[in-house]
């Protein structure tokens, strides 16, 4: 009944192969097939960005997507962002340092969203922070952490790279 | 929620695409996926085959020549979004992608894929209506070409056959000396809008020589504005021109849905009009939050 296909995808730098259903999104391929449960699942129909990976280095949501469609391609997740096991991206630690997060439902799309726009914008103002993050939803922080801590993470990545 | 079974196919090139389409019963073309995925997603379609233009080469690009950019059907908002060559020469398409939804969606969504699944509060159909974009269409006896006026067939119906491809769109440009607006009210950043107007203007001696008046949003598809185009063309720019010029459309047959009634519609579309109108011409626009 339902088609599967053999697909070959790298993840966080691991690649992966496996039989998969063709109707079978990327989101729960990732969650499901590969353990990897840091890509959170809110709306399932790409509203709230909760799922959001980078797609060959391009923000994508993963609930969008067949986990066929990422075949030869390059996933990073948030399980990708961290350099090492006991040591944080600075990104990640300006969302501890600000209170970027609550109950972290939102974070991992949060943080994927962030590494693209502060990657292509290294210097945002905060206006320009605030659209970045507007296809994310967040029910906790009322979005001022979030925005303070991309602003301060704007600022950590930049004195790393100069 | 998750998609409903299908078959699967990922064509390489256009003519296979057209292929499975002709043989294929109820096959739906996942584009960019940022509609049909959220309808696969809450079943709202059902399709027995998803054929995936995602892998067929040849369908994404920007081409500038002869007074027209064309645009490859599954070029990527994104890609539009970061083309010097749109913002330099289409500034109204720069601008109305930039209000299209999210990066994240932006970076999947395609132009053919937002013209075919024709929304009607979509920013590119709105921008099509606006430039007289041609849509360019293959099927299993070639290409052949619709004038964007004629492409709309009803809610969400483009008027091509169930085994045609769009494969491009053209858009005549404008003079480079031209101005243009691209206007929408959401309730929500990278909402859809409640309603959208996209303004197009050129000039000859201090007065307005062409003008384009288009509305998104208010009807099944997007519409021009012919009654305000008449009412500025040959007339120097001044709010008070656009604000009574703008007037008449509030006549226009408009939608009524659970975000507006048609009677709100009818007056965004006045206000956004002569808004459009006012920032096209660099002029202050109040009440304006952005």
């Amino acid at each position: 009944m339902s088609e599967r296909r053999n697909i070959a995808v790298t993840v966080n730098g691991k690649r992966y192969q496996n039989d998969v259903p063709v109707r079978l999104t990327l989101a729960d391929y990732l969650r499901h097939e590969l353990g990897l449960t840091g890509t959170h699942l809110g709306c399932e129909h790409g509203v709230c960005g909760a799922c959001t990976i980078l797609l060959d280095g391009q923000s994508a949501r993963s609930c969008l997507m067949l986990a066929v469609q990422a075949n030869g391609h390059e996933i990073l997740t948030v399980e990708g962002i961290a350099p090492s096991d006991d040591k944080l991206h600075p990104l990640q630690e300006a969302f501890r340092d600000n209170h970027g997060l609550q109950c972290g439902f939102c974070t991992p799309g949060m943080l994927t969203t962030l590494l693209e726009f502060l990657r292509d914008n290294p210097d945002p103002t905060e206006q320009e922070v605030r659209i970045a993050i507007s296809g994310n939803l967040c029910r906790c922080t009322g979005y001022q952490g979030i925005v303070n801590a991309a602003l301060d993470a704007a600022k950590r990545l930049r004195a790393k790279t100069t | 929620m998750k998609p409903p079974p299908f078959q699967y196919h990922d064509p390489t090139t256009v003519a296979e695409a057209v292929a499975l389409l002709g043989r294929l019963e109820n096959a739906k073309l996942l584009a960019g996926g940022q509609s049909l995925m959220p309808m696969l997603n809450m079943r709202f379609v059902l399709p027995d085959h998803v054929i995936d233009l995602n892998r067929v080469a040849g369908l994404s690009y920007i081409k500038d020549g002869g007074g027209v950019l064309e645009l490859g059907a599954m070029t990527r908002q994104r890609d539009i979004e970061f083309s010097d060559v749109v913002k330099a020469k289409c500034p109204l398409l720069h601008q109305a992608v930039m209000q299209i939804g999210h990066r994240q969606t932006r970076n999947r969504g395609t132009i053919g894929g937002s013209l075919c699944h024709l929304d009607p509060a979509a920013e590119l159909p709105a921008v099509a209506a606006g430039m007289d974009a041609t849509v360019v269409v293959t099927g299993p006896n070639g290409r052949r070409e619709v004038a964007f006026r004629d492409f709309p067939a009803g809610f969400m119906t483009p008027a091509i056959e169930p085994n045609e491809i769009v494969t491009a769109v053209r858009f005549p440009l404008w003079p480079a000396e031209h101005k243009s607006a691209f206007v929408e009210f959401s309730r929500r950043h990278g909402d859809f809008a409640i309603v959208s107007a996209a303004v197009l203007l050129e000039f000859a001696g201090g007065k307005i020589s062409r003008a384009s008046v288009t509305l998104g949003g208010i009807a099944v598809a997007p519409v021009r504005a012919a009654a305000v185009e008449q009412a500025v063309v040959g007339q120097a720019p001044s709010s008070e021109l656009f604000g009574k010029a703008c007037e008449s459309c509030r006549g226009i047959e408009a939608l009524s849905d659970i975000h507006a009634g048609a009677d709100y519609r009818q007056h965004l579309a006045a206000v956004l009009s002569r808004r459009a109108l006012l920032r096209a011409c660099g002029m202050p626009t109040p009440g304006a939050l952005h």
